[in-house]
């Protein structure tokens, strides 16, 4: 088969995406995502009488405890699919990462499935976060001294 | 106002990364990936700040916000001890929701079978 005709009857059968609508989903996942992470820390900082800094820290901890609760109750990735970016991006996505490869490989055994694959799809963040930070430190450290 | 802040700039930052998903071919991991590295980089002269500043919770649930803390951590322990206090502050912040991420994921996984 010919090279053009073989790439036009891909194109024909790759189903179309309906753009507009994704972005739209996303947007208003995302937003609701942000609006319960700034409605956390204003519960934390007035219920338990702490500085909104450290009421932070417990949103983080909440987020990423409900992300792997549900992934690991199995309808987190049906709402992913939903819902894509607008619930990849958040730390959700971090948590829904790490558990779902957690949970993947646990038939492999504790040591050489939880223990080694874990950070499978989730590392690649840590990884590259710590790296451009430390260059970034690097660079503002030498430059402006601190 | 506070609230309407965080939808926005929560809802901004997850369309820039589905307009990104939709027009390249990159993962999910590779978008993620990119966003921790902008914000690092947004970080340098303490401009992501001005957004936590501003939308609050809204600028701290983002992936953008995990560079943000990396680098906010590393210059914080810099500022007494050097080059070295780079190493020694850099996970100062984000601990909490990596440990919670470990932590919980193990337990879960113990707890729970994989569904399909």
């Amino acid at each position: 088969m010919e090279k053009n005709r073989y790439k036009d009857l891909v194109n024909k059968h790759t189903p179309k995406e309906n753009r507009l609508y994704n972005i739209m989903v996303a947007f208003i996942t995302g937003g609701l995502m942000g609006l319960l992470g700034e409605f956390l820390i204003q519960v934390y900082s007035y219920f338990l009488n702490i500085p909104s800094k450290e009421a932070s820290t417990f949103m983080i901890i909440t987020l990423v405890l409900f992300g792997t609760l549900f992934t690991s109750l199995g309808f987190f990735d049906k709402w992913v699919n939903f819902a894509k970016s607008g619930l990849i991006i958040p730390i959700t996505g971090f948590a829904h990462a790490m558990m779902s490869a957690s949970l993947e490989y646990r038939k492999e055994g504790l040591v050489t499935g939880i223990g080694t694959n874990m950070f499978k799809l989730a590392g690649s963040v840590i990884i590259f976060g710590t790296v451009s930070a430390y260059l970034v430190g690097l660079i503002r450290l030498i430059l402006f001294g601190g | 106002m506070n609230y309407v802040n965080a939808f926005l700039f929560c809802g901004l930052v997850c369309v820039i990364a589905q307009i990104i998903l939709d027009n390249t071919k990159l993962t999910p991991g590779h978008v993620t990936t990119i966003f921790v590295v902008v914000g690092t980089f947004l970080d340098v002269f303490n401009f992501y700040d001005k957004f936590v500043l501003w939308a609050g919770g809204g600028a701290l649930v983002p992936i953008t916000s995990f560079g943000h803390l990396l680098i906010h951590g590393a210059l914080a322990k810099a500022a007494n001890f050097g080059v070295m206090g780079l190493s020694l502050g850099m996970f100062d912040l984000v601990s909490s929701g990596v440990i919670a991420a470990i932590f919980f994921s193990f337990l879960f996984s113990l707890a729970f079978k994989p569904r399909d």
